[in-house]
């Protein structure tokens, strides 16, 4: 299979801190690709750094073929990757039709106001937003926020997605919806990166994991070879259950 | 289509009510005072680009009006240009060079970027009275002659006059049609998080220096017509500080954000402020009026009289813009 993402080598300081240390992976087209890890284990940093708010001191983004190392952010999401963050940033004082309208604007296909209205539409349906289109972003629960972050980076047009902790806060039958929404996305042809802590989700929905702790890949593989690897099982002592966890699939 | 906003037809009746009112009348008195009315709602809305569109807070923004002012009054006086043309040329140089400061300037966020607009405005000063072609501190004068092109002085200001209220109108239609464009989506998503904004593709850095620029363009031209009225320049009347301020204080009042907040801003604004500054017993304290304003809106109306009438009643948001 033709990989869509390959990260080499990539590490990250912030002053003495090593927050990305000499990572390296690849993430093949059509895959639903996890990454789990510890709190402050640097899965954020290391999709700051994927998608160019953050410049790698050491290694390489390749996208598509393409070298994307040290790219804006704004170019990376033309050329097709798109994300949502785990810190939700709304457009607050603009409507939801207005935030999704911004991402089909200035994403892949750089489309005129007029279709991105129309595209921004048809994604908040997607999402469940449609009968809200016209309310201030401000004005959303916390799940309503996520799901508005999903929006935004779907009406880009992405080729690939990265979601960043999109079920941390939603109830059951929010998680199961957005569950089903990320499995239909990549049905219809993007590949999904995702950062997650609910492992039973994680588990069910990736088709391959990394694992990432304190820096550095600790592990990568399917779900059921990670949930085996005696690294993984250390690195979340402290947390008795976790075997318990990460074994249940549903 | 901008054609099919309604705004944009009140717009160009508001402007036509403003030519011909005093010229029915043949008032001069009534057209001095509208033609400053005019100048502050050029001033406030084409600050509202920076402050109210993009989220940037320009303390210099009275540079733009008086380094136009020098540029066209160097250019129609002493160099015997015709007046259009030099307020065009002043407008295209003034924005460009507000495309340089503000690649420099614009990486600046908040309170960092408004400080560095008051260091510009000090450094403009300083430099424009030094500058000799200029006359350094002294300014510059139009001479009576210079008014014989456009049919000596008694024509030359109502040709200015209506020059201004065409610039006004511009002014206006300009902010309705960024503010219903995709660039001005690009403005919006960078005042509400610029970090969001860029994440999603939008080219901040260019998208803040092109709208600096823009912003400076039509004050620019109409610092010229104005300077070009009123016969005289220099730095302390061109770059006051307060004049920024007062611009601000305007916005705030009308409602940052909107366009027609801006208009009202303006306007109420500079007819209080023509009351009081020629009321004998008030005169000293315009400006204590007007910091106690702004005070009193950012407090209790933050989005202005606009964003209040937003509040009462939300359908307005789709006739007033
Ligand atoms: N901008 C920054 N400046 C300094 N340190 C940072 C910065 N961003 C992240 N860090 C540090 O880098 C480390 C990794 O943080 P990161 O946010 O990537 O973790 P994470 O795996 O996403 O954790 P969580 O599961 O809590 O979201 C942490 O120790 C964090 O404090
Ligand atoms: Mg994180």
């Amino acid at each position: 299979m033709n990989s869509i993402l390959e990260v080499r080598g990539v590490t990250k300081r912030f002053g003495g801190l090593v927050a990305v240390s000499d990572v390296s992976f690849s993430l093949a087209e059509g895959e639903i690709l996890g990454l789990i890890g510890p709190n402050g284990a640097g899965k954020t940093t290391l999709f700051n750094i994927v998608n160019g708010v953050y410049k790698a001191d050491q290694g390489t983004i390749t996208f598509s073929g393409r070298d994307i190392t040290g790219h804006s952010p704004d170019k990376v999401v033309h050329l097709g990757v798109a994300r949502t963050h785990q810190i939700v940033k709304p457009l607050n004082d603009l409507t939801l039709l207005d935030n999704v309208t911004v991402g089909a604007c200035f994403g892949r296909e750089y489309l005129d106001l007029k279709a991105a209205r129309a595209a921004a539409a048809e994604v908040l349906q997607q999402v469940g937003l449609g009968n809200r289109a016209h309310m201030m972003a401000r004005s959303l629960t916390i799940a309503g926020k996520k799901r508005l972050e999903v929006a935004r980076a779907l009406a880009a047009q992405p080729k690939l997605l990265l979601l960043d902790e999109v079920l941390a806060g939603l109830n059951p039958t929010e998680i199961a919806l957005m569950i089903e929404l990320v499995r239909k996305i990549r049905d219809s042809g993007v590949s999904v990166f995702m950062i997650e802590h609910l492992m039973q989700a994680i588990m069910s929905l990736s088709d391959r994991i990394v694992v990432l702790n304190l820096g550095r890949k600790l592990a990568e593989g399917r779900p059921d070879e990670v949930v085996h690897n005696p690294d993984v099982v250390e690195a979340y002592l402290g947390f008795p259950d976790i075997v318990d966890k990460l074994t249940r699939t549903d | 289509m901008i054609l099919r906003r309604p705004f944009f037809w009140l717009v160009l009746l508001a402007s036509a009510l403003f030519v011909f009112i005093p010229l029915r009348s043949n008032n001069v008195l009534l057209r001095e005072d509208l033609i400053l009315v005019a100048v502050a709602i050029i001033l406030a809305s084409n600050l509202n680009l920076m402050i109210g569109y993009t989220g940037y807070v320009n303390f210099g923004n009275i540079i733009f009006f008086g380094l136009g002012g020098y540029v066209g009054l160097y250019l129609a006086t002493v160099r015997g240009w015709n007046l259009m043309l030099a307020a065009v040329v002043a407008g295209v140089a003034v924005s460009l060079f507000a495309l340089l400061f503000g690649l420099a300037i614009l990486r600046l966020r908040g309170a960092y970027f408004a400080l560095a607009t008051i260091g510009v405005l000090e450094a403009v000063q300083a430099f424009v009275s030094n500058f000799n072609p200029w006359g350094r501190a002294t300014g510059m004068y139009v001479s009576f002659s210079a008014y014989q092109p456009l049919g000596g002085a008694m024509r030359a200001l109502w040709i200015t006059y209506y020059l201004i209220i065409a610039v006004m109108a511009l002014s206006l239609i300009l902010s309705l049609a960024i503010k219903n464009s995709k660039f001005g989506l690009g403005l919006f998503a960078i005042r509400e998080d610029e970090d969001a904004a860029v994440v999603l593709g939008v080219n901040a850095t260019v998208y803040k220096a092109i709208i600096y620029s823009v912003s400076a363009f039509l004050p620019a031209i109409a610092g010229t017509l104005m300077f070009y009225k009123n016969g005289m320049i220099d730095p302390s009347i061109a770059f006051e500080l307060t004049l920024s301020i007062e611009a601000i204080v305007m916005l705030m009042l009308g409602g940052q954000g909107t366009v027609m907040g801006a208009a009202l801003g303006g306007g109420l604004y500079e007819t209080l402020r023509s009351y009081l500054l020629t009321s004998p017993k008030l005169s000293s304290f315009h400006l204590v009026i007007a910091g106690g304003l702004l005070l009193l809106v950012v407090l209790f109306a933050p989005g202005g009289l606009i964003g209040w009438l937003y509040r009462l009643a939300p359908r307005a948001r789709k006739v007033i813009e």
